[in-house]
This record gives C-alpha cells, structure tokens and sequence, in this order.
C-alpha cells in the first residue's frame, strides 16, 4: 500500500479567546493520497480554512492543534521542529490563498518573490532560479513572462496576480498543494481558466491537492473526493459520485437542495434552505452539530458523540449520521410549496438608449502634453430594455461591465449621461434623489450586495426601519411606526424582538432580511436587488431569493435583479440581460438566453458557471486573457479580445449590429445569423436509462439519481461518454 | 510623480502666501499698536504718529504688504526692536544652534525607535513587547519640561554631574548638551516607537507574510526581505514631521535650559512685542514646516510602489 | 431560516440608557492598564471635585519663614506642609489639588471645543467631498503648518487682555482668568482641531462608501442628517480614543504655557507656572519643581492608559 501524502488523524484544532479556548475544528481525519485531488466543501465558519492553516502548522499566536496527528509522508508534523517545518514548507506542501492581492508582497517585485523559493530550499543560484521561475508562469499560461517577473503585483489583474501565486507554490514542484478558495475573488471566465489550470496541474505534476471551496461545483471539477464539513467536523466523506449522487448525510443533502441547480425553478420546483442556524462554536449540541436542522433527529441517538461510520456495501464512503441506513434516501427530497407563476402586468420600467460616461482625469505628465488629461469612460452606453410589473429583469455581467451604473442612475444617486430612464412613463434618469418627490423615492427602492454594510451598525433594527416608514410618509407618531415596524419584521418572517437589536447581533442572513424590509417599507414599485444573496451562504441564499419571490407575489413589484451568478439568475429571472463593458450583448427571456442561440460571450459565460451536478455536461469554452479595463475597452466589439468565435477584421473595426432573433431575443454580433442559429446548447443534461420515460421537459430535480446506485458506480468520467444531449430544462416543451 | 511634486509645491506657495498675508495682517494691522511696540511703552501718541508716517505706514495695507513680502524675500528682514541688530543677522545663529540640538535629538529618537518599535512589533504580545510598550506610554506622558524637571533635578541638584542651564557662555561644551537632548529624547521616542511597533505589527499579520513563512523562508528573511520595508513607510513619513516640531517645538525646552536657540529668539520676541523678529520667525518656522511636509509626501510616494507606479 | 421564528407577541424588554452605560464602563475592568488609567484620571478628578471639602490649607496663603520647604514639613500653625512649600511659602500640596481644578476644567473645555469644530469640518470635508473638501483641508493645512507652539505663542502673546479684543470682552463682563482661559481655548482650537478634522475626514471617507448611508441617500436623507445620524456615530469608537489622547495633549500644551507665563494670569496655581516659579533658586527649589511635574505627568499617564485601555477593548469586538 502506498504511503499517504497526508493523513489526517482526529485532528482537533482550537483558538484561544478571552472566554477560554474554542474548538474550531474536531475529531477531524482525512487522507489524501499521491496524484488526488481533495476536496473540502462547507459553509463559512465550518472549519475550512483552519484546516488547511492547521496543515502548514501556521496557526498563529492563538490558535493550536490540541489533538490527533497530520502525518506528511508518514511523519507527525507535530513533533517536527520549527526548522524541519520550515523546509517542507513551500518545497513540500504549498499554499494557495483567496485572496491574491493580499498575499503577495506589495513592495516586491514578482522576480524576488519567485527566485527566494528555490534559492531557499535548493541553493541554486538566482539566474537558475529565474530560469525556473520563467519557465513555471509559462506552465500558468502567462503570457511575456519577463514583464510579469519584473511587475509589481499591483500592475496585474486579479487571475495573472493567482496564476503567479500558484507559479510560487508550484516552483519546488510540492507534493501537496494547499488550495484554499483561489478563485473565489475573481470573475466567472477569469475564474473558469484558473480552474482548468488548476486541473492541468494535478496531471502534469502529479501534485495532491486539498482544494477548500463553499462552492459545490468547483469541487466537481476540480477533485476525485470530496469531504464535506459542517460545524468543525467532517459530515460526509467520499468520491465526488458517491457524496453528489448518493449523499448520506441529511446536511449534504440539504445543501443540495438549496442550490439552484438547472431543473430548478422558482415557482415549480423553488429552493429549500436548511431551517436554523449553524451553531456558534460555543453552542454547538452536543452529539450531530446538525440535529437541530435536521428532520431526522431523534433524541437519545442523534444527541450523542457520533463518530464517521463507513457506509455498508459503498467503500470509501463515511457519513457521520447514525441513521444514515434508516432514512429513505430516495423519498427524502426536501421539496418547496409549488406556486403558480406571476403573470406580469403593465410595462413600468423602460430603459430606453441609456448612457452613463464618468469623466477620468488623468494626472500624468504625458496625458498632460498629450492633452489627453481629461477622458470619459463609458460605463454604460446605449442601453435598451423594459421590466414589466411583478417580472423580475436581472442584468448580468462580469465586473466593470456596468451593470451597478445603471442601479445607481434609477435611485438617482447619480445622474445618466442620455438617453431615458423612464418609470411609469416619468423620465427619472436626470433627476438626482434629492430632486425627486418623496412618493418617487419610496418607489424605486435598492436592497444591497454587502450584508454587513447594509445596516448602520449604531442603530438598532427597529429605529432603521422606523426611520424609513416616516421618511416615507407610511407611519406617523410613534406608536403607529412601531405597529408598522412589528408588521413589517412579520412580513420578511424576523422575530418582532429584533426591532431592539443592534445590527452586530444578526446573522448574514437575517441582515439582508431587515434591508429586504427596507427597501419594500413604502410600497416600491421598483426594486433593485444589487447581488442581494453574493455574500451569503448557500443554504441562506435559498431562503431569501424565497422571500424576495414571496414579496414579489404579493406586492407585484417590478424587480431589477443585478448579478454575476448565472446560476441564481437563472432561478430568479423573467428576463436576462448580458452585459459586457458597458453595453448589452444579449437580451432576451431566461429560455432564450439559455439556449442557444447565444451571443459567443453568453455561451462562454454558460460553460463558465460550475454547476454541482454530476449529470450535467458542458461545453468546454475557456475564453483566454483577461477582462478589459472599462477605462480603456477594446474597438469594434468589446468582446473581440476574448471572443472564441471572432470572424475576423470587422470584429475589431465595427460595432457590431443588434439582432432580434426572434421576438425580444436580441443579440449584438456580427456572426450571421445561421451560424449563431447553428449553436449547440453549452448545457446538456445527461439522460440517464431509468430516466427514459421521463419527458425531457421534466425537471431534473425529478430525476431520480440516488435510485441507480449500479449506473453510479461507474466513474465519473465514463459516465460522461455515456451521456445524451438534451436541451435544458428551460426549453419548451 | 513630478506632476505630484509640481503640485505640492504649487500648494506649499499657496499655503506661505496665506500665511504671511495673516502674520502681516495680525501683527501690522493695528497701525498704532504696532508704533506703540516699536518705539516703546513711554514714547508719546506724536512721535508714534510721526513715525508711522516716516516709515510709510500711511499707504495702504496691501501696499504695505507688498512693500514688506517684497523686502522679505530680497533678504531685507528688518531691524530687531529688542537688539537694534538687523533680524537676519541675529536669528542666523540662533538657528544653527536649534540645528545642532535638532539633529542630536531627531538622529538618538529615529535609533532608539526604530530598533524598539521593530523588535516589540516583530512579537506582538510577548513579554518584550509589553515592556516596551509601557515604556514608551510611560515616557510620552511625561511633557517634556517635566521630564528636564526630573532630570536636573537628579543630575544637576541631586548628583552635580551635568551643568543644569545651556547657554554655552563660556563657548560651545557637549556636557550642556546632554539635559535639553535627554530630556527631548525621552519625550519623543515613545511616540515614535508606537508608531514604528504598531506598522510592524500590522505588516507581521498581513497575508503577504503569511505568504512568505509558508514559503519555508527563514525567520530572518522574512523579516529583512518582506516585512520591514513595508513596515518602515509610515514611521518614515512620520518622522520626517518631527523635524519641523524640532525646530519650533523645542522652545519650553530651550527656555528652561536657557540655550539660544530659534525656539527661545521666537519665545524672547514675542514676549518683548519685537514684531519684525516674530514675523521672521514665524514666516521661518512655517516654510520648514511646508518643506518637511513635502519631503515626506514625496518620499511616502517613493517608497511605497503602489503609489509610485499607478 | 433559522432567522424566521414565530412573531412574538410578548412585550419587548428595553435595556434602559443607564444600564448601558453602566455595562460599557464594566468593559473597561477586562484592560488593567485601562483601569489604572482611569483610575489616575480618577484621582485628579476627584481631587478637583473635593479640594474644598479636603483639610487642604490655603492655597494662596503665603508664610514668609517658610520658603521652600522639603516635604513633610511642619508648619508654624502645627500642621504639616506635607509636600513642602514653595518660593512664597506657599503649601504646595493644596497648590497641585486646587491647581488640578484650573488644568481639568480648562484642558476639557478647550479639548471640546477643539474637537466640536475639527469634527464639524471633518464631517464636511470628508462627506460633502469637491470644494467643501478643497476649502476645508485648505484651512487646515494652513493651520497645520504653523508649528503649534509657535501658533500659541503668537496668539497668546498679541491677543493680550489689554489688547482691543481684551477690552470688548472685559467689557462684556468677563474677567482677567477668564478672557486669558479664552484666549487660551482659541489658541488650542486653532492648533488642534485641524488635527481633528484630519483623523475625523479619514474616518468619514471610510464609512461614505458603506451601503447603509448609500441606502440613506436613496431614501432621500439630507446631507446634515447623514453626517450627523449615519457617519458619526460610526466613527465614535476611534474618536474617543483620540479624544482620550488628545486631552491629554492639550493638558500638555496648557500646562507648557504656564511654564513660559503665557498661562492664566497669577496668583491661580497653575501647574507649569509652579514650577517656572521656583527655577530660579537653584537646588533648594529641587522639592518644590518636582510635585508639580509629577502632576502632570501622572494626569497625563493617565489619560493615556485609558485610550490605551479603550483602544484595546473597541478592538476586541
């Protein structure tokens, strides 16, 4: 038997804070042999990261391994000294981190921050070193190698900045390399390239990897196992088939079922959140961390220390629920309240040649004798489009490509630059907030990205709330607003108590709930939901895109939902518009823009997305470089520097034309239009043979996976020869 | 970068322009006051109005104004009311000696703070840091003629090492030195070191060192290499401001220890109403003031590439 | 959905204001050099507060035989000069006690004002931005490039109680101590609260960008109100540290002005005057320059510790 790379022993890891010390991470184990990829998946706080960190033996001043054994190569690291750590450090195990930027240094050079590694640990010299180091951002696909080296990390973008840092930890060719979210801070197609990379990486070098992620469809892609956490513990363990085909765990499941996946639909089949809370680590229960979300709990078995169990029949699979054998997997498919679709009504909002140019000053001595000094970026330009009443618009789009811009025009914290905004047939584009009467206010509202920020943290809940209702003219007199107040907390489902609480004392979640309160306090009849559920976790994000669906029902407002996350657009959206550097590539319904035909950056963008579901198989378009500036956008079609399917010249000399391919379906392209016809679908769900008496309109989620176990023992990759296109489940029926 | 210059100093001449209006305006404004203060307590309301008219106080302020910048920047400074000398003459002196102290003070405060702040930043909440840092809360709460207090106390009247006044009357002696430097040093470095140890602190925890112990380099390394001169930035520019409080902060200490310097000839003046020599002084004290300004911008921008190479 | 619960019906209970007061002062026993800060500033306010009721002697009573006595001396009446006396026989004990009166009272008063002015113009400059900024900052660098001491000098010297401003105000009924205590408070405000608004419009140009004051914009808040309700109240924590400092900067700066006589007219006793008193007289004025030093230096220590002890704790959570 070979020797594990790493193995993780019921490793305990805690922090040391005034109230005494938090265990952050227990009873932990994990093995990760040469040539795999590992996945470790879970919402924020479960422990994740202080894994990877517990690895490299950095736990900082106040944190510690109190238990159990990380054995690297069959050697303790706990009883390693300081020294020996060091020289497995970056030769051996090697970190990627989340967030690029922060850790490079920001004084160095990329060359000194490259050549010190092999200097170190092998003592060659620095011209070798650099020969090396030129040699490995090519294997990262950076393009001029000897520029990159010679930069200082804040002249890179965001993927060149992580494709240097895996450089860095790929130069003594490690053993391990520690991935810990390394493209959750970059954009969907930048993301997509670092994650073939990152696959390539695994082949070429034969490097293990624990790749970290909260997100479900990354792991598909990138790992062999996957180990789910929950709480500081690990609650499922197995091959990426076993744990998303067969999950054996009520949390893995839930997760499951709070993702929208395609097949999802918010009327037909919405999300389900996972009820309750994660614990803090001071009041977890004892026994299953989970039992008190769980509809299997039973007291007196779930509420004792449960070890991982081995499941029967299904080697290499371990879930830590004691009824893992009693729950009918098959059945046990957590399902919402099915709701008729919302028939839309009068159009309310149109958006007609919109532009929005900010002026750039440019304060460098060439600017100044090129008399260039003062340039305009558009941010947005020529803009079409309309929202109907209770129809949800998203607007879609990568950053810098305007899609916040025009939120902030319709809220009138700034003003358009041309063209109309108009709501309810009133031009609101060039009227400043403070020029608009107190009814148009309170009827164009906004709920924010940043959970965390959406509440002023020095007034309570309630005085937030109440401001707004007086503000709107909706309440008077104290005890008016507070009647209103306890409404309004009934009506996004929050405890009346919470009029007394400061902002600190929610939840991510409940946060985003009282600002869903705020901005539907005055009866809005446009709402802008700027990537309301980005910043929460998944099982959150269920319930509140519910709740907004929820609001939306009964209020019939109008709903411009702005997102980079296809996925959630998808279950959210009436209508789609794509947006790329300032204009809109593709519009259409949610179906048509789906399915093909698409414009070349949609269909890149669908085959960016991860989606967390073996069954499903895409089109491979990995778009090369990186995202444009909008200060300096390319000519002719902002896409051609990346476009896969560039025809040639008048890409970069024209703007391309807007083509309606069938009605509301409008494309900007200068392909013609038999071959944008042409186009295959970039998501295709695999028909599996029990599934054959099943419409292809019928929903995935119907499709029974954990009912063949045998057609899942198949590997992965030969299930994917085996699979047959069929469109979506959003096309017609 | 150059633009960058180009503007500071259009600001810094903004700034000077400003301020020499407002000193002029304060102390030559009152025209009557200003004669009274000139010619003296005891000299009557004709002779003040004849001097007034003799020296053309008559004209307009602006012209006046124009008349005296214009003086002032060929060199024409004016006579001192107090020592009948030419203002020029009598503050050049003075500044070389506050120039001397300066330099011993801010040289032993840039050592002393930056090696502690380094070292109590390096180990954040160990025992050494500790030390260090209720050291320097310790010495900056002592105002610095509170801290000569003490220290002549001790040297002067209670050990007779040191000479307890520094006014070099019998010509220029290190021993003099040593109590206005002491007790200046003393009410320094604490800040100093808390600034020093609060960068490197920050820096010790940022991710980018993460990086870099996680690369398996030596503890050295990554200290010299990665942290201190990302640490050193803000310290830098912070000291370089101490060099203008040098040369006009210093005055309670320059009048306790009784040493010519700039601090005391601006002290001296104002208390006696010697208007041109205040006027100097002040219009001096702020160009250094402007000037240390720029010079830690501009460098702030130099060390740090982030800035430099946007 | 965890965050979805029942609607309650019960009555909310509200933590009154006192209590939480009460609470945040307990935060204060988690940081011990925050509680032996507080507990020196403590001391001094006390003393202030209680030096009438204390069994001090007369401050102002001046006992010829009795010049410059070392501590612990005993006075002809049969008391004991318990820190000694100074150049006028004076008791320097009760001297630093009702002198701690005129050092917090004044220190405070112009601290406040200061800091009311630099966090006005802070607020301003930071979240009106363009010209209000411009102008704003502009002033400020102005005033900051005035060395502060010379700044104080120079106010202090030719803003004279006989000067013409004097006049007005002696006029308007106040008195020599306090015309020169005004004097003083501009003095300090002009030097210290363009250090203010510095801090006050870094803190603003932080927060601005936050979603809840874009969420007030959108709901049409006016300006005031944002600066007032939404900005400031966030940026509280660090400001009652700075103010903490700040304080005892102006302490600092109030007490060096009585060290050079530019303080409050005599016979007040005024810590650094007490000891610019008795410079003169060489080894025997040793005990008398120290008492006062030590004042002021434990009042400043003081007031250190406790930003010292406050910054530790708004940092904890």
């Amino acid at each position: 038997m070979v020797t594990p790379v790493l193995e993780l022993k019921d490793v305990s890891i805690s922090y040391y804070t005034r109230a005494g010390a938090v265990p952050a991470v227990y009873d932990f184990s994990l093995t990760v042999n040469p040539g795999e990829a590992v996945g470790i998946v879970g919402e924020s706080g479960c422990g994740k990261s202080t894994v990877a960190l517990a690895i490299m033996q950095y736990m900082g001043k106040n944190g510690a391994v109190t238990g159990g054994e990380i054995r690297f190569m069959g050697r303790d690291m706990r009883t390693m000294s300081e020294e020996e750590l060091r020289k497995i450090r970056g030769s051996q195990i090697a970190m990627v981190y989340q967030e690029p930027m922060a850790s490079l240094n920001p004084a160095m050079v990329i060359r000194d921050q490259l050549i010190e590694v092999p200097m170190i640990h092998e003592g060659i010299d620095a011209r070798a070193a650099e020969k090396r180091a030129i040699e490995l951002l090519d294997a990262v696909r950076l393009p001029d190698p000897q520029r990159i080296l010679n930069s200082y990390p804040h002249q890179l973008s965001g993927g060149q900045q992580q494709r240097a840092v895996i450089a860095m930890a790929l130069l003594s060719n490690p053993k391990l390399l520690l991935l810990d979210e390394p493209t959750t801070a970059l954009d969907v197609t930048v993301e997509a390239g670092v994650v073939e990379l990152i696959k390539d990486i695994s082949k070429r070098f034969g490097t293990s990897m624990i790749y970290i992620s909260h997100n479900l469809g990354l792991i598909l892609e990138t790992c062999n196992r996957i180990c789910v956490m929950y709480s500081g513990q690990s609650v499922e363990l197995g091959s990426v088939g076993q744990v998303f085909d067969q999950m054996r765990h009520p949390y893995t499941r839930g997760l499951f079922s709070s993702i929208p996946l395609p097949g999802a639909d918010r009327f037909s089949h919405p999300l389900v959140p996972i009820r309750g809370q994660l614990p803090l680590p001071r009041d977890r229960p004892t026994g299953c961390t989970f039992s008190p979300r769980c509809d299997f709990f039973v007291p007196g078995r779930c509420d004792k220390p449960i070890p991982m169990l081995d499941i029967k029949g299904d080697p290499g699979h371990e879930a830590r629920c004691v009824r893992y054998d009693e729950i009918d997997w098959a059945k046990y498919k957590p399902k919402g309240v099915e709701t008729e679709p919302m028939e839309p009504g009068p159009v309310v909002l149109k958006v007609n040649d919109f532009k929005k140019y900010y002026e750039i000053r440019d304060n460098s001595i060439g600017a100044l004798i090129a008399g260039t000094g003062s340039r305009y970026v558009k941010a947005a330009e020529r803009l079409d489009f309309e929202a109907r009443e209770a129809e949800t618009v998203a607007i879609v789009g990568e950053s810098g490509c305007g899609k916040s811009t025009f939120a902030k025009v319709l809220m009138g914290l700034e003003t358009s630059t041309g063209g109309e905004v108009l709501v309810n047939g009133i031009d609101v584009g060039k009227l400043p907030v403070k020029k608009r009467p107190a009814g148009m206010i309170s009827g164009l509202q906004i709920v924010f990205q940043n959970p965390f920020e959406t509440l002023n943290p020095s007034h309570s809940v309630g005085a937030q709330i109440g401001r707004v209702l007086k503000k709107f003219g909706v309440a008077k007199g104290s005890e008016e607003i507070e009647r209103k107040t306890h409404e309004l907390l009934d009506f996004v489902k929050l405890p009346r108590e919470f009029a007394q609480r400061k902002p600190r004392q929610l939840s991510g979640g409940q946060k985003q709930r009282i600002g869903i309160a705020r901005a539907f306090g005055g009866n809005a009849a446009v709402v802008v939901a700027d990537e309301p559920v980005s910043a929460l976790d998944v099982s959150v994000q269920a319930a509140v895109t519910g709740l907004l669906t929820d609001i939306q029902r009964k209020k019939r407002t109008t709903m411009v939902f702005i997102s980079h996350d296809l996925s959630v657009v998808r279950y959210l959206a009436d209508r789609i518009c794509v947006m790329y550097l300032g204009r809109i590539m593709e519009q259409g319904t949610t179906d048509q823009v789906f399915n093909p035909p698409y414009h070349p950056y949609t269909e890149a963008l669908l085959s960016a997305v991860p989606i967390a579901d073996t069954s499903v198989v895409k089109k491979k378009i990995v778009l090369k470089g990186e995202l444009p500036s909008p200060m300096n956008p390319p000519s002719g079609c902002p896409f051609q520097t990346r476009c896969h399917r560039k025809i040639g010249l008048i890409c970069e000399t024209e703007l391309p034309p807007v083509k309606e391919l069938a009605p509301g379906h409008k494309i900007m392209c200068h392909l013609p239009d038999e071959e944008l016809r042409a186009m295959e679908p970039v998501i295709a769900i695999a028909r599996k043979e029990i599934d054959e008496t099943v419409s292809a309109a019928t929903p995935v989620e119907d499709a029974p996976m954990s009912q063949a176990p045998a057609q899942l023992k198949v590997k992965k990759g030969s299930v994917r020869k085996s699979l047959v296109k069929t469109p979506g489940d959003n096309a017609q029926p | 970068m150059l633009v960058l210059a180009a503007r500071r100093i259009a600001s810094m001449i903004l700034i000077m322009f400003v301020i020499s209006v407002m000193l002029f305006v304060f102390f030559e404004g009152d025209k009557l006051n200003l004669a009274m203060r000139v010619l003296g307590q005891y000299s009557t309301m004709e002779g003040r109005l004849q001097w007034l008219e003799d020296n053309g106080y008559n004209r307009s302020l602006l012209v006046r104004y124009f008349s005296w910048i214009s003086g002032f920047l060929m060199g024409d400074w004016k006579l001192s009311a107090q020592f009948s000398a030419p203002v020029f003459d009598f503050l050049l002196p003075r500044l070389k000696n506050t120039a001397i102290l300066g330099s011993c003070v801010f040289l032993i405060t840039v050592c002393i703070s930056l090696i502690l702040g380094v070292f109590s930043g390096i180990a954040e909440a160990s025992l050494r840091d500790r030390a260090i840092t209720v050291a320097s809360v310790l010495t900056t709460s002592i105002p610095d003629f509170a801290s000569a207090t003490f220290l002549v106390a001790i040297f002067v009247y209670w050990l007779d090492w040191l000479p307890g006044s520094s006014s070099f009357s019998n010509g220029f002696t290190w021993r003099e030195l040593v109590l206005p430097v002491g007790a200046l040093v003393i009410f320094n470095f604490g800040y100093y070191t808390r600034m020093t140890r609060a960068s490197m602190a920050e820096v010790m925890s940022s991710q980018y060192v993460r990086t870099a112990v996680l690369k398996g380099l030596p503890y050295g390394r990554v200290v010299m290499r990665h942290a201190l001169r990302n640490a050193l930035i803000a310290p830098f520019t912070v000291m370089i401001l101490q060099l203008n409080y040098l040369l006009s902060g210093v005055v309670v200490i320059e009048v306790f220890f009784a040493y010519d310097g700039f601090g005391k000839a601006i002290y001296d003046a104002a208390m006696f109403g010697d208007v041109y020599l205040i006027l100097a002084g002040a219009m001096i004290a702020v160009a250094v003031a402007v000037t240390t300004q720029f010079i830690s911008d501009i460098g702030y921008t130099y060390l740090n590439p982030r800035i430099r190479f946007a | 959905m965890t965050d979805i619960a029942a609607p309650s019906a019960a009555p909310v209970h509200r933590p009154s204001r006192l209590s939480k007061l009460v609470k945040s002062i307990g935060l204060l026993r988690e940081s011990p050099i925050g509680m032996l800060g507080a507990f020196l500033v403590l001391f001094w306010v006390c003393a202030a507060i209680f030096a009438d009721v204390l069994p001090l002697r007369d401050p102002l009573a001046q006992s010829a035989p009795d010049l410059l006595r070392p501590a612990l001396s005993p006075a002809p009446d049969g008391g004991t000069f318990w820190l000694g006396t100074d150049d006028k026989g004076r008791d320097i004990l009760s001297r630093l006690f009702f002198g701690s009166r005129l050092v917090l009272f004044w220190a405070s008063f112009a601290t406040f004002v200061a800091y009311s002015v630099g966090m006005l113009m802070g607020v301003a400059a930071g979240y009106r931005g363009g010209w209000w900024d411009e102008i704003l900052s502009f002033i400020g660098n102005v005033f900051l490039a005035f060395p502060q001491m010379v700044l104080y000098i120079v106010i202090l010297t030719q803003l004279r109680p006989d000067s013409p401003a004097g006049e007005l105000l002696a006029a308007a009924g106040f008195t020599t101590v306090w015309i020169k205590g005004l004097t003083i408070v501009l003095a300090i405000m002009l030097g210290t609260a363009p250090q203010v608004m510095r801090i006050v419009r870094g803190l603003v140009l932080d927060l601005k960008s936050r979603d809840y004051i874009a969420a007030a914009e959108v709901r049409g808040e006016s300006p005031f109100y944002i600066m007032i309700v939404e900005l400031l109240p966030n940026a509280r924590g660090p400001l009652i540290v700075d103010a903490c400092l700040r304080l005892g900067y102006v302490t600092i700066a109030i007490a060096a002005l009585g060290f050079l006589g530019l303080g409050l007219p005599p016979p007040d006793p005024d810590w650094g005057k007490m000891i610019s008193e008795v410079r003169g007289y060489g080894a025997a004025a040793g005990n008398a320059m120290i008492w006062p030093a030590l004042a002021i230096s434990t009042l400043v220590l003081g007031l250190n510790l406790l930003a010292d002890g406050l910054r530790e704790i708004s940092l904890r959570d």
